[in-house]
């Protein structure tokens, strides 16, 4: 019924990505896990996550699913620390990154949210920055001194690794603006790489998209789990099939706080889930 | 601009309800005349938007008779209420230029008389001695400038600070109490400032003015003449009634105005793109300068520039705190300014008719100017909201 602890299941084969190799060269040494322990959330005096937690491991994509309401954003931002910028918003538990505590009282916030990049729902890149500087504007944010070579580099890779250099790439001094909302979220997602996250947080990426802007975000990830690790909250199940390999299903039963009602391997989730609330909500039967 | 908008308005509406008002649509064919000249812009947009759409439109376009790329009129279809409401908004739109209008040839009337008589060394001379036929409004220009410039150094500075606060930083119950007491602190009659600045401002700036001119008094606008900075027994007499003060009564006057239109420019800034900054590991102060400050860019520059509008044009504050005198007096802590429209309030109970026509002359030139900085100031707010949209 509640959470299920740091429940790892053995690696399984990745079935969208058969060039992946656990063993393979990767960019940076091992990556990133962030682990939610006994996670509950308040806005006010309303609680909406109930002692949640979750192991998000390095390699992997893990996908939060469940119907509207069940608190899988306000978990996502609980990872980051943005929930705490809603004034009422108070939470509990802990969040690991790497083992260590986001919220220990000698960490930064500032600190976090860099290690721990954030997509949202709804494009957002800074509309009057050109493309170029939409993609450094966080390490100007965060005070990183950089050389014109050294940008223009970060520039490239950042926007390579989100699928969206090729586009843009005689354009990169036109405002970020400018672009159709799926080159928008691509821009976002190398404005957030470019940072050099360990943790990317998503926030349903592609509900604001059309289908061909969703299935190069889909592609994006896929390539991007190798060397980040990726949380994504998405209402598609079918996207949530297609892209992670861990899911965790959230549900917020009739006034009460959410809870994690099943974690686990996505392909065994989605053939033979155990929880029968798990059973109808994957096969489309409410929510 | 604005009967071409609500045209394009009133047309929509009547394209998706049309089928179902023949009787409106007979009625408002009648006045196709009236309603053409604004009309005409719109329905080159609704036209093309048409032109492009369903096969409903081509029905109705078979129905009135009509074959080919024609315009259509989308004017004809509005009720009787709308009617009546452009009519009411047409009318108000117009009376407020014919007023300002009015108000501008009445200057230009009544001030002709000593314009014609002075010439172009009417905006050179300096003195203001219309009954011997030497006047011009140099230094009172100059003063008027002087003035409204160090106001909005002051100001502007002030008001960003107390935007930035009201609308970033300030507790729920705090940013309540701060708006209400700025809102308040514009609305606080400009007299009372007046009386403030005389009678407890100016005894306590006097040092700080000693101070700048002591320090800063190198740099030429800071210089007072027969003030000996070396003297320990120097009176500071010499600071009394400055620019430097007027500006100051005037500062308190600009900054609670352009603070409110900042704050409420800020309050607009896209949550998203604030969020988008943090989550990039910003800190607040740097999440500010770079998002909401460039969003309200166009609300800081605006209420800047109208605070400007306010400052030329204030009266009796400056009136009740400067020595008027009738020189450019570039030395801004010196005693001495003046401005146009306290020369105005100080000299028409005594003018003979010619001065009066000399006093119209000036106000002329105070309201064109006032006027040109008040169209900069709205162009400005209008485009930056345009652009700042994402």
């Amino acid at each position: 019924m509640n959470a299920i602890s740091t429940a790892q299941t053995a690696t399984p084969p990745h079935p969208i990505s058969p060039a992946y190799a656990p063993g393979a060269a990767r960019p940076r040494a091992p990556l990133s896990q962030i682990e939610a322990r006994d996670v509950s959330a308040w806005f006010g005096m309303h609680k909406v996550l109930e002692r949640v937690s979750l192991a998000m491991p390095g390699g992997k994509v893990t996908a939060l699913i469940g119907p509207s309401g069940c608190g899988k954003s306000t978990f996502l931002r609980i990872l980051n620390r943005m929930h705490e910028l809603v004034p009422s918003a108070s939470l509990a538990g802990q969040v690991l990154l790497d083992g260590a505590d986001i919220y220990d009282r000698s960490r930064k916030v500032q600190e976090a949210r860099r290690h721990i990049g954030m997509v949202f729902q709804k494009p957002n890149p800074f509309p009057a920055m050109s493309i170029y500087d939409n993609v450094v504007a966080g390490l100007k944010l965060t005070g990183v001194r950089a050389s014109r070579d050294a940008k223009d580099g970060i520039v490239e890779g950042s926007l390579r690794r989100a699928g969206l250099w090729k586009e843009v790439k005689d354009r990169l001094r036109e405002p970020g603006g400018s672009l159709s909302g799926g080159q928008q979220q691509r821009l976002c997602i190398a404005r957030s790489l470019a940072v050099t996250p360990r943790v990317l947080l998503m926030d349903e990426p592609c509900s604001a998209l059309d289908p061909t802007s969703t299935r190069v975000i889909e592609e994006t990830m896929t390539e991007l789990k190798q060397d980040v690790t990726i949380v994504i909250v998405t209402h598609n199940m079918q996207q949530a099939q297609r892209v992670s390999q861990q899911c965790a299903f959230f549900l917020a039963e009739q006034g009460t706080p959410g809870v994690i009602v099943e974690y686990g391997d996505t392909d065994a989730m989605f053939a033979e889930p155990q929880d029968p609330r798990t059973a109808d909500y994957v096969h489309g039967r409410f929510g | 601009m604005t009967p071409g908008g609500s045209g394009m308005a009133g047309g929509g509406g009547s394209h998706s309800a049309g089928a179902g008002r023949g009787a409106d649509r007979g009625r408002g064919r009648a006045n196709d005349g009236r309603g053409a000249g604004a009309g005409r812009g719109a329905t080159g947009g609704g036209g093309a938007t048409g032109g492009g759409g369903a096969t409903s439109g081509s029905r109705a376009e078979v129905r009135a008779g009509i074959v080919g790329d024609r315009k259509r009129n989308l004017a004809a279809g509005r009720s009787r209420s709308d009617h009546v409401f452009r009519l009411g908004a047409h009318t108000t739109g117009v009376l407020v230029l014919a007023i300002m209008t009015l108000v501008g040839l009445f200057l230009a009337l009544r001030g002709s008389e000593a314009i014609r008589t002075a010439g172009w060394s009417f905006l050179t001379e300096e003195d203001w001695e219309p009954n011997s036929l030497r006047f011009g409004i140099a230094a009172v220009l100059f003063g008027t400038l002087t003035v409204a410039l160090i106001a909005i150094l002051v100001a502007l500075p002030l008001a960003l600070g107390t935007a930035t606060y009201i609308s970033e930083y300030a507790p729920a119950g705090m940013k309540r109490l701060l708006v209400g007491i700025v809102d308040l602190m514009a609305a606080i009659p400009s007299v009372v400032y007046g009386l403030w600045g005389m009678f407890w401002l100016e005894g306590a700036i006097l040092p700080v003015a000693q101070w700048i001119s002591t320090y800063f008094g190198w740099i030429p606008i800071f210089a007072v003449p027969n003030f000996d900075a070396a003297n320990p027994l120097a009176t500071p007499t010499v600071f009394t009634a400055s620019a430097f003060l007027a500006g100051l009564v005037v500062a308190m006057m600009v900054a609670p105005i352009a603070a409110s239109i900042m704050r409420e420019v800020f309050a607009q800034a896209p949550e998203g793109e604030r969020e988008g900054a943090l989550a990039l590991g910003s800190t607040k102060w740097g999440m500010i300068r770079s998002v909401v400050y460039p969003f309200g860019m166009g609300g800081i520059l605006g209420g800047t520039m109208l605070g400007l509008g306010r400052a030329l044009g204030e009266t009796i504050a400056v009136y009740l705190v400067i020595s008027p005198v009738f020189v450019i007096q570039p030395h801004i802590l010196a005693t001495g300014t003046n401005s146009i429209s306290s020369l105005i309030a100080l000299r028409y109970g005594e003018a003979s008719s010619f001065e009066l026509s000399a006093l119209m002359a000036a106000g002329l030139v105070l309201f064109g100017i006032t006027m040109l900085v008040n169209f900069g100031a709205g162009i400005i707010i209008q485009r930056s909201r345009s652009g700042a949209a994402s």
